[in-house]
């Protein structure tokens, strides 16, 4: 490793692969469909390149804001439900026995293998009132008899945090395993509990790995589609599910444009808000 | 608007591929080979079927060879077929297009000018599956329809409903599946001929929020709105969403299964829903084409397609040798519910918006 800044310009050449992967794999695709925002829906046909602001307008409603307002409330309960899960999950993990670390890790990428639409089914059989978890709780006595509890909101909750609790976990281990164990020796020896002294001494020490797993959990969210579908009744539909009707249904690539041109301002906007107020904590 | 939901794979088309060179191999087909006609059909199921049974003795009759397209689905094809008329070139001479399909392909001239008189057997057709330019000229000829009718699962109702009231009945609170978007369900045509008398009572937009506004009083009947067919036939053959919408061919395959579902035609009529043979402008197999789509509509055609496919012929049921039960297993004679593709066309923006804020709101 270097610590050297670059000199001359072939130092800079390491990027250039990256740089243009970027460049056509991103920022072209993303300025093509910010280009697409502003051209003219033509009905009964496809669309024209011109500059108008009709798609933005349409946009500009009470029903859409809340569809947006819940996209981005849904998305944001699904970051914290998955990191509350997975932090002390990966606090445990990080401190078993090597091999079976890697059992766990194994398994968790083998959940990260399943696509969306079979983690979607999945869900919908164990919530279903013929084949799912009830019957489980009627066998038991502990309810008088098998109800369906999808499409719901919680059916919706629980299944998207289910699809990113893996990838929750992926991103905390590296920091979690690296984590100075003499931190919470210290802690118990000046007569902490284990549990006070991984709320008062592990959570905050690592305030910024959640925060960017909360971010990245919160955007994975954000673009969910399929679930919302099949668990979700059209009151939970997200955005990115009117972006896909308008798409794929209407042919109508300038609104669905401008919808995605919107999601993506107000997640970043959101993002650095979040990333300036961590920022000033830390600074304090 | 469409309703196949198997993309066209690698290895469909690979399987079209080897098929093609098979075809190649024998040698009537070789003395044809300089007539061939490039056919686009819906990939997976409807490719692998008119593969099989009806594309080998269209050659075996006339001696034009036939290469098959896989379609993907949606309004797709249409914008590749649209790009590459401009060029000049036809990725297919004849395709299979859903009816808004077609009428958008018509208002961009897309569709090359059929002669009925070089079509004997159009003269089979039930009237209504004829398309034409607003000039009169003919732009497609049926090809394929099919039903969605009325589904319950037989366990959960042991007696089939008889009409789409059905639907607004409160005692189904939380029972019923439905398609998701105002241009695949045809929910308001079914709520239009249902209690307006018809659908024309959908001609204005007065006629139109009514429909919307009777039609908002079934969603506290409605467990699940889909967009994915696998999905709500699951449930339906499991009792979880007993009752909803659902094409009546693929319910009369899973009755025939065994599974506890049954299709039912209400007395309003079942939707009618179809494709249509049309022939891009850029073709330069215009002849071949006209003797392909002339093929298509002999009745016996007509029936080996609802006997090995599935569909619902488009030739007047007189002229065909099905029997009852063979009829009964794709189509009705109760006169179907026709859905109003014009609207989708003329007022696809704002219909779209009004049903979204109805089902979500």
């Amino acid at each position: 490793m270097t610590t050297a800044r670059p000199q001359k310009l072939a130092d800079y050449a390491p990027l250039v692969f990256p740089a243009v992967m970027l460049t056509v794999f991103f920022v072209v695709p993303f300025g093509i469909m910010v280009a697409v925002s502003f051209f003219r829906r033509v009905q009964g046909a496809f669309y024209e390149p011109d500059f108008v602001l009709a798609n933005y307008a349409r946009f500009l409603s009470v029903f859409f804001g809340e569809v947006l307002g819940f996209s981005l409330v849904l998305a944001a309960l699904v970051a914290v439900v998955a990191v509350t899960i997975a932090f002390p999950f990966t606090y445990l993990l990080a401190r078993l026995p090597r091999r079976r670390q890697v059992l766990w890790l194994v398994a968790l990428l083998s959940i990260v293998s399943l696509s969306e639409v079979i983690v979607g089914f999945a869900w919908s059989t164990l919530f279903s009132r013929t084949a799912g978890i009830t019957n489980v709780l009627v066998a038991l006595g502990l309810m008088d008899e098998p109800m369906s509890l999808s499409p719901s909101f919680g059916a919706l909750l629980t299944g998207l945090s289910y699809h990113a609790f893996p990838y929750t976990v992926l991103v905390l281990y590296p920091a979690l395993a690296r984590l100075d164990p003499t931190l919470m020796e210290a802690a118990r020896t000046l007569g902490a509990s284990p549990p006070c002294a991984f709320v008062t001494v592990v959570v905050p020490a690592l305030r910024n790995t959640i925060l960017a797993t909360l971010i990245m959990v919160f955007v994975f969210a954000l673009g969910a589609y399929l679930l919302p579908q099949l668990l979700g009744r059209p009151s939970n539909w997200t955005l990115s599910v009117l972006i896909t009707d308008q798409a794929i249904y209407q042919s109508n690539l300038p609104f669905a444009a401008a919808m995605a041109v919107f999601l993506v301002l107000v997640s970043l906007a959101l993002v650095g808000l979040s990333l300036l107020v961590g920022r000033k904590e830390a600074a304090q | 608007m469409t309703r196949v939901t198997h993309g066209a794979s690698r290895r469909t088309f690979l399987a079209g591929s080897a098929a093609g060179l098979a075809a190649l191999a024998t040698p009537s087909i070789l003395r044809a080979a300089d007539r061939t006609l490039k056919v686009g059909v819906y990939g997976g199921f409807f490719k692998d079927s008119f593969d099989k049974h009806i594309f080998p003795e269209f050659t075996k009759a006339t001696g034009i060879a036939v290469e098959s397209v896989a379609e993907p689905t949606g309004e797709a094809w249409l914008v590749q077929l649209s790009q590459a008329a401009r060029a000049g070139v036809a990725p297919a001479d004849v395709s299979m297009m859903s009816q808004t399909a077609l009428l958008k392909g018509q208002a961009a001239d897309l569709w090359g000018p059929l002669d009925l008189g070089k079509m004997k057997n159009t003269a089979n057709l039930i009237d209504r599956f004829i398309n034409r330019y607003p000039d009169g000229r003919v732009a497609g000829i049926g090809a394929v329809s099919w039903y969605i009718t009325l589904v319950t699962n037989t366990n959960v109702y042991p007696e089939a409903p008889t009409s789409w009231a059905a639907l607004w009945d409160p005692a189904n609170k939380d029972r019923l599946g439905l398609l998701a978007l105002v241009s695949n369900s045809f929910l308001l045509e079914v709520t239009a001929a249902t209690f307006f008398g018809g659908t024309k009572a959908l001609d204005d937009e007065a006629g139109q929020l009514k429909a919307f506004e009777k039609l908002a009083e079934v969603r506290p009947n409605v467990k699940l709105w889909y967009r994915d067919e696998a999905q709500f036939e699951q449930a339906l053959k499991s009792g979880e969403i007993p009752m909803g919408q659902y094409y009546h061919d693929v319910t009369g395959l899973a009755a025939a299964e065994g599974h506890p579902v049954r299709s039912t035609f209400p007395k309003e009529g079942g939707i009618l829903d179809s494709g249509s043979w049309a022939v891009s402008r850029a073709s330069q197999a215009l002849e071949e084409a006209h003797v392909f789509i002339d093929y298509m509509c002999q009745p016996q055609i007509q029936a080996l397609m609802s006997r090995k496919v599935g569909t619902s012929p488009t030739v007047r049921r007189d002229l065909l040798d099905l029997t009852d039960a063979e009829f009964a297993a794709v189509s009705s004679d109760i006169p179907p519910i026709v859905p109003r593709y014009d609207l989708y066309l003329s007022r696809a923006d704002w219909l779209n918006q009004k049903w979204t804020e109805m089902i979500v709101g």
